[in-house]
């Protein structure tokens, strides 16, 4: 049994970063934007402390380049930002997933586009989930939906971009960032990893090693690109995570990620109490996207509603998995908007009342 | 009969892919023998830029990357930030180091990272077909500067090294040339030092600017290439240490 003790007060900046310690993150690069301004203050005290480097980068373009280069010399490194700054950093992301490195960065989104506003968001997604820079790649994202999964996710962002060798991100939003819950730091076993033996360290004794995303060569990107393809067909397959809640007799099954599942789960159980049949189904990892499991439930008659902090993103992935196979409803409040659970109450009693007339 | 002169090992013994008369492979050759005579292959660690030498690693057999546009400042400050023991240098053109990343340069410089960096000006963009670049002369006709650059319409020649030697966060910089083999010579000397330099751990960012012919797109013979080196570059880019 867990003692009171265990658990300890901090908001989701902080206790990510100290999560991302945990997990062995080696150097940390960031250049100031909020709503995520505590990771990097928290960083530049710990990580001197652990003897490990922090570094305030002129930019975001900077800070995503000196991942960059310590993660090429086999070292974990994160960077974290805020929507505008995670657009500065989608050319590094491409050379990221081009050459083939491990990264982690933090996306605590506040609202777009443009310069928005710093009210929590998640405009970011299709940015996110779509790879987001030049070219043709993936990077996992994980959506975490309490402070506590925010921690659990920095050893698992690590390990999964070690394993794959490619950028992950996690999409965090500024409720995520600046809410505090009581929390359990714990050091988590990491994957069996395979050795980084690409990386640059000096060529002692060895071949050289290269690092690089250039491929002249005719065919040659093509079969770089089929790789890469090859390892997101694995990721979709082997590391999906979602959770369900009531979906077996629900009429109404609500689909949100990220903060505003917790919100919907209020409202999923408030329609419970009045005797509507809901459920839900919170994607984790928002890409690779629970295709499946949505799939699967959309195999009985029944309507899907979507609740985004955004004008509708995720909604798009959840039409591509119902295939038209079921009604799929969308209500979004974008620009820093938070739908309360009343909100969602009424809309699930309208689509309950009639399923597909209008929300 | 007695070898006097040989292949360093740190270049690989391959023809390379520029132009004949381009200032790379003496370049190249010049890193390539300093890290051999350091006996340094086995701790450093190389950055490519995007432009003619992005295929450096082609050449240098040491570790090597292959960054973004004007980002190996960065990169390298991740390098070594993280790896304090090993040599970091970056390998950078006109377009890549004044231009895109003007940014990424100023402000490694800015935090004294202890990096190498060999800056080499041949006053054009030439992977992308000879277009201006920031270093290009007055006059100079480039693919975008068809009647020459002007001052009125395009700003004048960006003195790098003098901006950066300001710095209290840079050790040591000099400017100098390919044009000759007493300055070759001259460059093996600074490139070496910046290396050593960064050997002894010293305190900032050692920059050695390299004036390099790029005849293709000055439109010249080779020899008139090196010779346009001394008449008009140094005029602008004046030859010797402005700091360290």
């Amino acid at each position: 049994m867990r003692h009171v003790s265990d658990r300890i007060l901090m908001c989701g900046n902080e206790a990510l970063a100290e999560a991302a310690i945990m997990a062995g993150c080696d150097a940390y690069f960031g250049y100031p934007i909020t709503p995520q301004n505590e990771i990097s203050a928290y960083m530049s005290r710990r990580m001197p402390d652990e003897g490990r480097v922090f570094v305030q980068s002129e930019s975001e373009l900077a800070a995503i380049n000196m991942v960059f280069g310590a993660s090429a010399t086999g070292k974990r490194s994160m960077t974290s930002s805020s929507s505008p700054g995670i657009s500065l950093m989608q050319e590094g992301m491409s050379y990221l997933a081009g050459a083939e490195l491990p990264a982690v960065v933090v996306n605590v989104m506040r609202g777009g586009p443009g310069l928005g506003n710093i009210a929590p968001s998640q405009a970011d997604y299709f940015q996110a989930t779509r790879g987001g820079g030049h070219g043709d790649y993936r990077t996992i994202v994980l959506g975490p939906a309490s402070v506590q999964e925010l921690v659990d996710c920095m050893p698992l962002a690590f390990d999964l971009a070690d394993e794959y060798r490619m950028p992950v991100m996690v999409l965090a939003d500024g409720i995520l960032g600046q809410m505090m819950e009581p929390i359990v730091l714990e050091q988590k076993p990491r994957r069996k990893l395979p050795a980084k033996d690409w990386a640059l360290t000096g060529a002692d004794r060895r071949k050289q090693n290269i690092v690089r995303s250039l491929w002249l060569g005719e065919g040659v990107l093509e079969e770089l690109n089929n790789k890469l393809h090859d390892r997101y067909e694995q990721i979709e397959k082997n590391e999906v995570l979602c959770e369900q809640y009531e979906v077996e007799d629900a009429e109404i099954v609500v689909i949100a990620y990220g903060i505003v599942a917790r919100i919907v789960s209020s409202a999923v159980d408030r329609a419970r109490q009045e005797g509507i049949k809901a459920g839900w189904i919170r994607p984790i990892t928002l890409w690779p996207f629970p295709t499946e499991q949505i799939s699967r439930a959309a195999n009985e008659l029944r309507v899907f509603f979507v609740v985004e902090m955004s004008s509708g993103q995720m909604v798009d992935d959840v039409r591509l998995a119902v295939a038209g196979k079921a009604p799929v409803l969308f209500h979004g409040r974008p620009g820093g908007g938070i739908p309360t659970v009343d909100e969602i109450l009424d809309k699930i009693k309208q689509l309950t009342l009639r399923p597909k007339s209008r929300v | 009969m007695k070898t006097v002169f040989t292949r360093t090992p740190t270049l690989k013994d391959c023809p390379t892919h520029y132009c004949p008369g381009c200032g790379h492979g003496i370049a190249h050759r010049l890193i390539a023998e300093t890290i051999d005579e350091l006996d340094i292959r086995g701790r450093t660690i190389g950055i490519a830029p995007v432009g003619c030498a992005v295929l450096a690693y082609d050449y240098l057999d040491v570790d090597m990357i292959e960054v973004a546009h004007g980002r190996a400042p960065a990169v390298a400050t991740g390098m070594k930030r993280t790896n304090p023991d090993r040599i970091i240098f970056s390998y950078q053109g006109d377009g890549d180091l004044a231009s895109i990343g003007a940014a990424e340069i100023l402000h490694a410089a800015h935090r004294g990272e202890q990096i190498t960096v060999i800056f080499i000006n041949n006053a054009v963009y030439g992977m992308t077909g000879g277009q201006m670049a920031p270093t290009t002369m007055l006059e100079q006709v480039t693919a975008t500067t068809p009647d020459g650059r002007t001052a009125a319409n395009h700003g004048y020649p960006l003195q790098v090294s003098e901006l950066l030697a300001m710095l209290p966060g840079t050790i040591y910089v000099e400017r100098c040339a390919l044009s000759s083999v007493a300055q070759v010579r001259k460059t093996k000397k600074a490139i070496r030092h910046a290396f050593e330099l960064q050997l002894n751990g010293a305190a900032g960012l050692a920059l050695v600017e390299v004036l390099s012919p790029c005849p293709t797109y000055w439109r010249m013979s080779p020899a008139k290439a090196m010779e346009w080196i001394d008449s008009h570059m140094t005029k602008v880019f004046p030859l010797g240490r402005l700091k360290g």
